[in-house]
């Protein structure tokens, strides 16, 4: 029987709830996208009033799993049981009626509006006159908020609130749905320790209501403080559950990195040669500090650790788009104050960012012009003109080395696929003959074979001297082309593994501290 | 694997069909209006639209200031931004270009040691009033990053308010023959069109051109490939300035006198020519060609609807739907495309 959410909304308020033994249970749930198989008959279960924790390393599925809960993605295929009853979401306001909600990462709050205001939006309190009744409004989020120990003005604006007090509301909001499930995403990323205390005695409170909690996470320590129940995802498949205290940590590792590595990786052995690239103590304030390497020529450099552990932030402050607030970037044993990405250029170095779509490509502009878009000065310019014979030919040139699938030059680069729009954008920086290249997530989104390729051409140009810092959440890919590699946690390096000494599980340690 | 298989001949067949160039479409639509014209007045005038010289003279002059205007307008709206100055800069730069221009049989004139220069004198200080403005856009649109409707419309105010203070709001008449030649006969429409034509050049083979389209194409990814958006920005606005400036001029010149009120609302015209002409919004899309026949699209119109009797106020009516349209029409196409 699947019943309709308002049916549901009928039945939860006339108290006929029937006690099923699970809060959520979801049964061999698939999910595909062009490409990708996401999530691959994957099984959970959520009990009343416990927190089950999510764990896995980056693409292991937990956010795909995440936003079918949600209803903002429907399973291709599997069951989806709801207080026992099957039930279908088609959208994020279908799961939040049936008493789903879920505190975004990025929160979804208007930060001109009041606090208030952003909790009751679409249910404002009504007076008689169709105005909206903000004495209620005031009195019904003190309530809720004296309910869950929040300390907050209904009335100030959000925009005034700091990242914690806005995550409070989210909460306070999700609650005021009178939400059964309770959805966060790695909550505490951008808290203090003294935050996180006030939220992990709020989450306790919610337990304590009945609420069932998914948390999602990447902190082991968090796990064992606050999880009664953890799962853990690898590659899109289920792996296990286990109770929260009786676990221990090095099995949870082995759970989320027990993966053969069965990709062939072609990282050529060549000669390292000089130090190209020494940076010492680089920090940018508030965001990494104390981060210090050496680069050497024909060496590839590979950067590990999780999302929001500070790798592309110093991929961008190398390359002046964020300049750095302390520290020092030397180059060919010359110091450089890296201001501006004009300054990185001119000194040789060359960035493929992390967000193809967003700081990688013009989309609306052609072939030609996204490849050529780097080197339009110095030798490319003449009189002011752009030399664009020349530079067709080197374009055209760099195609065919590439091999980049395109019917010609003047095909805009949306219409390329994944592959071909990074082969693009490699291109790109090898017309300005780097030195120094960084790679942050060279090969995501993009398909096997065109990865095997990217994967050769990082190789061969290690080979030709170029020195390489390649940024990667794959840990395979990490440990097959890498000469060393760099671990970074929370802002810091966490230590610098040769290839010999290196493997998953100490990646992983190194990663999740 | 799966690379060597490119099907060769798939992928020339697709290269055969060659996108024509998106002005082809404005094109047509100019015809189009102009055939319309045409029939509608065999109809209701019985009489030529197109075969009166002196009706297509008129026509073409009276825009050309809109185009040379346009031609800077679209740029900065390739660059993802706007300009509402421009048409405050006319005024300005006409009533300086003019204070300068008197000739010195006129006992009252602005500057009484400073008349009869040479012509050169003030067209130049004209077109340098037009790329102060531009210069002040720019800064502050650069710097401040504040946002350009934002930034230019204080401008908008402040340049008008200048254009009066300059002499109280009063008219500047009496200009030397010299100066008033740009604007006599056809000259305007020479200026707009040659005006034109170094523009498609400089957008479409210089280097400032193609980082004009990379910033609106994607202004992050332009950043990152070294380009240094801030000095740009102001390049852009400095041209957009220098072109409103030059228009000033022409304006002064044709009306053979400087006016504080000369160029009002055409700012929002030169915006109409230069969308109607294909360039989008958004940024990263438009071409001269395009914004030169938007610009006489506005042209055939106002012509057309004199031409046919038609009220002046309907016709303002009737104009705004078009520019609604001309976005309408845009957006349609691209979300297709999005799709396809």
């Amino acid at each position: 029987m699947m019943l309709s959410p308002t049916t549901m909304k009928a039945v939860r308020e006339s108290g006929a709830v029937p006690q099923a033994p699970w809060l959520m249970e979801i049964e061999g749930v698939s999910k595909s996208f062009p490409g990708v198989k996401a999530l691959d008959d994957v099984s959970f279960q959520l009990r009343r009033g416990t927190v089950h924790a999510l764990m896995g390393e980056n693409g292991a599925g937990k956010s795909t799993l995440m936003k079918i809960i949600a209803g903002i993605y429907t399973p291709d295929s599997g069951t989806f049981k709801l207080r026992g009853q099957p039930i279908r979401l088609v959208s994020p306001l279908d799961a939040l009626e049936n008493g789903i909600a879920m505190i975004h990462q990025e929160l979804n709050l208007m930060a001109p509006m009041t606090v208030a205001e952003n909790i009751w939006i679409r249910r404002e309190p009504i007076n008689r006159f169709g105005f909206v009744n903000h004495a209620k409004m005031h009195r019904m989020t003190a309530a809720l908020f004296s309910d869950l120990n929040i300390d907050l003005d209904p009335d100030m604006a959000v925009g005034k609130l700091s990242i914690a007090n806005r995550q409070m509301v989210e909460i306070a909001k999700a609650v005021s749905y009178e939400s059964d499930v309770l959805i966060m995403d790695e909550p505490t990323s951008a808290l203090t320790d003294k935050e996180v205390a006030h939220l992990f005695a709020i989450i306790k409170t919610l337990r304590a209501k009945g609420k069932g909690i998914v948390y999602i996470t990447h902190k082991m320590n968090e796990l064992f403080e606050i999880a009664d129940e953890v799962s853990v995802f690898r590659d899109g498949h289920y792996v296990g559950t286990k109770d929260a205290s009786t676990v221990k940590r090095e099995d949870i590792i082995r759970m989320m990195v027990g993966r053969e590595i069965t990709q062939m990786f072609p990282k050529d052995t060549v000669p390292i040669g000089d130090v190209v690239l020494s940076v010492q103590d680089l920090g940018l304030k508030g965001v990494f500090s104390g981060v210090s390497f050496d680069l050497h020529k024909g060496e590839i450099l590979g950067v590990a650790g999780l999302v929001g552990s500070g790798r592309s932030n110093v991929a961008e402050t190398l390359f002046g788009v964020t300049p750095a607030t302390s520290g020092t970037i030397s180059i060919a044993g010359q110091q450089v104050a890296m201001t501006s990405p004009q300054v990185a250029l001119a000194q040789g170095l060359g960035f493929l960012t992390e967000d193809r779509k967003e700081t990688g490509c013009f989309l609306i502009l052609d072939v030609q012009q996204n490849m050529q878009v780097a080197v339009l000065g110095g030798d490319y310019l003449k009189n002011g003109f752009v030399r664009q014979t020349a530079l067709t030919h080197v374009c055209e040139a760099m195609r065919e080395a590439l091999r980049i699938k395109t019917p010609n030059m003047q095909e805009r680069v949306e219409n390329l696929s994944g592959g071909n729009q990074q082969k693009v954008l490699i291109g790109r920086w090898l017309l300005t003959k780097p030195r120094i290249l960084i790679l942050d997530e060279p090969t995501r989104g993009i398909d096997v074979g065109a990865k095997a390729e990217i994967h050769r051409m990082v190789s061969q140009l290690a080979g030709q001297g170029v020195g390489i810092i390649m940024i990667s959440s794959e840990m395979p890919e990490i440990l097959g082309m890498s000469d060393r590699i760099l671990v970074m946690h929370e802002g810091r390096a966490t230590g610098i593994l040769s290839r010999a000494e290196a493997d998953q599980v100490k990646i992983m340690e190194l990663a999740s501290h | 694997m799966s690379l060597e298989t490119t099907p060769a001949p798939a992928a020339s067949a697709k290269g055969r069909v060659r996108r024509l160039p998106p002005e082809v479409n404005i094109l047509i639509v100019l015809i189009g209006m102009a055939l319309m014209f045409e029939a509608l007045g065999w109809i209701f005038e019985r009489q030529s639209f197109l075969f009166n010289i002196l009706r297509l003279r008129i026509m073409i002059l009276q825009v050309s200031v809109i185009g040379i205007i346009a031609i800077g307008v679209t740029q900065v709206i390739i660059t993802g931004g706007i300009d509402l100055s421009s048409g405050s800069i006319v005024g300005a730069s006409a009533m300086v270009g003019a204070s300068l221009a008197q000739s010195s049989d006129y006992t009252h004139a602005v500057y009484p040691h400073l008349t009869n220069m040479p012509a050169l004198v003030p067209i130049l200080m004209g077109i340098i009033v037009g790329g102060l403005g531009g210069l002040i856009n720019g800064g502050l649109i650069a710097w401040t990053g504040i946002p350009p409707f934002i930034a230019t419309l204080g401008t908008y105010v402040s340049i008008r308010g200048f254009a009066k203070w300059y002499t109280r709001g009063n008219p500047v008449s009496f200009l030397t023959p010299q100066f008033d030649y740009i604007g006599s006969g056809i000259v305007p429409v020479f200026i707009f069109l040659i005006c034109a034509a170094i523009f498609h050049v400089v957008l479409g083979y210089t280097r400032y051109g193609k980082f004009t389209y990379a910033i609106g194409a994607n202004r992050q990814a332009a950043r990152v490939s070294g380009i240094n958006i801030k000095r740009h920005l102001l390049y852009v606005y400095v041209i957009a300035g220098l072109l409103s400036g030059l228009a000033g001029i022409v304006t002064a010149a044709r009306a053979q006198s400087g006016q504080s009120g000369m160029g009002v609302g055409y700012e929002l015209q030169a915006i109409a020519a230069a969308v109607i002409g294909g360039t989008s919004l958004t940024g990263g899309v438009g071409r001269i060609w395009g914004t030169v026949f938007g610009t006489i699209i506005l042209g055939v119109v106002t012509s057309g609807f004199t031409f046919l009797n038609i009220n002046d106020y309907l016709q303002e009516m009737v104009l705004g739907g078009i520019i609604v349209g001309a976005v309408i029409v845009d957006q349609y196409r691209q979300t297709r495309r999005a799709r396809a």
